[in-house]
């Protein structure tokens, strides 16, 4: 059987054009349902043209008032306890001065309890974070609110961001978490075996108007607010104290800010 | 013929193995799942709806789903408005699994069925006693 010129031409035609209606109604059936189906802000959320915190010093007096803040957020994201340094997962911790500020702590005559006092510590939700640039999947990216965002579902555990960041803000999960949580909150995810997390500013929080947990709990010793806002909490702090930041002269543009009183403070 | 017996019995014995999965299986398998929608959250709704159709929602909820995940952590945005207008925060936990709070039952039973195991729940936590 053979065929010629012309027919051949009429089936080529006849088939596109049956093609491209195909393709016309599939694309009719994929968009049938979800067509008006939209995603909005929730309508109490916080929001910021960028987010900062400014911690007092100051106000951290005793024990309790270090372990207050971190049980908050620890209990909130389910963060685990293994009981071993070299495992630990940190959203927030606690330092030393030395370890904290090592530029500031070439000043050797500083008062004795700056010395000794542990400092509160966590991400930087940096202004130009290395961490978002190594990361090889965008799982860790910079949300137009300056918060440093970790999505958990693209990280592969590379771990390129935690040798980027310079602040160690962030913990791979060497082992699974689960059986090391004491009391789970059954209404945030934990983490698995084999991914990176840090502190997200509580973003699941923000968008239910609440503020951070660390913050809620600190009874003001953390103040957080809108940078770009001059009126905000964060801005009268900022104008009204000094303050110092985590290795400022890197670049990073970090984002939480602290105000070191004196002995006469403390 | 040399042997035979012992070439026919050898493959008497291939044939049996062969078609183990076959007659191993009568009788068990074309069990339609039938997810359960009886949770007291669901019965206390006057309209026993889904957040889109049943329809829809059988064939693209994971899709739905991967939709929601991206819009709540990289959009930043955790309101859902369904085709009908209703709106719904967007939460695995605790909105998909408040109403299908009988995961075994629901969830489970369709995915054991098709063979599919998402891996969300290594992280996102399953109603504890998810019975009732
Ligand atoms: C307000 C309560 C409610 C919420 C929230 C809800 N569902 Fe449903 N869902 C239902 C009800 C009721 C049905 C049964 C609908 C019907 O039979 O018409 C259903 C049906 C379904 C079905 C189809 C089951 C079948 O028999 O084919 C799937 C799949 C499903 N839901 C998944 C989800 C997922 C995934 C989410 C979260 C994105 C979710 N549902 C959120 C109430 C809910
Ligand atoms: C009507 C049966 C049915 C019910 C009920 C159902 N699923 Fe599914 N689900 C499926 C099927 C079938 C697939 C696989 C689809 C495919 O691979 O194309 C699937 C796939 C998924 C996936 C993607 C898995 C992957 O590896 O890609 C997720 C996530 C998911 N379902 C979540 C849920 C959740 C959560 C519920 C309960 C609230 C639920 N499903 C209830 C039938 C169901
Ligand atoms: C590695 C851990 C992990 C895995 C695996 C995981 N998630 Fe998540 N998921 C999270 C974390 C952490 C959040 C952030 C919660 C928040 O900000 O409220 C989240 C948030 C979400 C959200 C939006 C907010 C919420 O509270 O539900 C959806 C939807 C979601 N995940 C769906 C899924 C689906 C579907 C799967 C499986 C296909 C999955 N996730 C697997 C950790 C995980």
């Amino acid at each position: 059987m053979s065929i010629n010129r012309r027919e051949f031409l009429k089936i080529v035609g006849a088939s596109a054009i049956l093609a491209l209606g195909g393709v016309a109604i599939a694309d009719g059936i994929d968009k049938d349902n979800l067509e008006v189906s939209q995603f909005l802000p929730e309508p109490g959320a916080l929001v910021a043209g960028k987010w900062a915190m400014v911690v007092d010093v100051r106000k951290f007096k005793t024990e309790d008032d270090y372990k207050r803040v971190i049980n908050a957020c620890n209990s909130i994201h389910n963060i685990p306890d293994f009981g071993e340094p070299k495992d630990e997962i940190k959203w927030i911790w606690t330092d030393t001065f030395e370890h904290a500020f090592p530029d500031e702590y070439e000043q050797k005559y500083m008062p004795a309890s700056l010395e000794r006092m542990p400092f509160v510590l966590m991400c930087n939700h940096c202004d130009n974070p290395p961490c978002v640039r190594v990361c090889p999947t965008k799982a860790t990216f910079k949300r137009a609110d300056g918060i440093v965002m970790q999505d958990e579902h693209r990280c592969i555990g590379c771990r390129f961001c935690m040798a980027a960041c310079p602040y160690g803000s962030r913990s791979f999960n060497w082992r699974d978490p689960r059986p090391f949580i004491k009391k789970e909150n059954p209404d945030y995810p934990t983490r698995t075996k084999g991914v990176v997390e840090k502190c997200t500013f509580c973003v699941e929080r923000l968008a239910e108007g609440l503020m951070p947990a660390c913050v809620e709990a600190s009874n003001g010793a953390m103040i957080f607010g809108d940078l770009t806002d001059p009126n905000s909490e964060v801005r009268k702090a900022l104008s009204s104290n000094y303050t110092i930041r985590r290795k400022a002269e890197l670049g990073t543009g970090p984002n939480i800010y602290y105000i070191i009183g004196g002995t006469d403070n403390a | 013929m040399y042997n035979g017996g012992k070439i026919l019995f050898g493959i008497l014995i291939f044939l049996a193995l062969v078609t183990f999965p076959f007659y191993n299986d009568i009788g068990k398998a074309n069990v339609r799942p039938e997810p359960k929608i009886n949770t007291p959250e669901i019965q206390k709704l006057s309209e026993k709806q889904c957040v889109e159709s049943q329809a829809f929602m059988k064939a693209n909820h994971m899709t739905l789903l991967n939709e929601w995940r991206d819009s709540a952590v990289r959009g930043g945005n955790r309101t859902y408005v369904a085709s009908d207008g209703k709106k719904y925060t967007i939460s695995l936990q605790n909105t998909c699994l408040r109403c299908h709070s009988n995961k075994k039952e629901f969830c489970d039973t369709c995915h054991s069925y098709a063979g599919v195991n998402p891996y969300c729940w290594d992280c996102h936590i399953a109603p504890k006693g998810a019975k009732k």
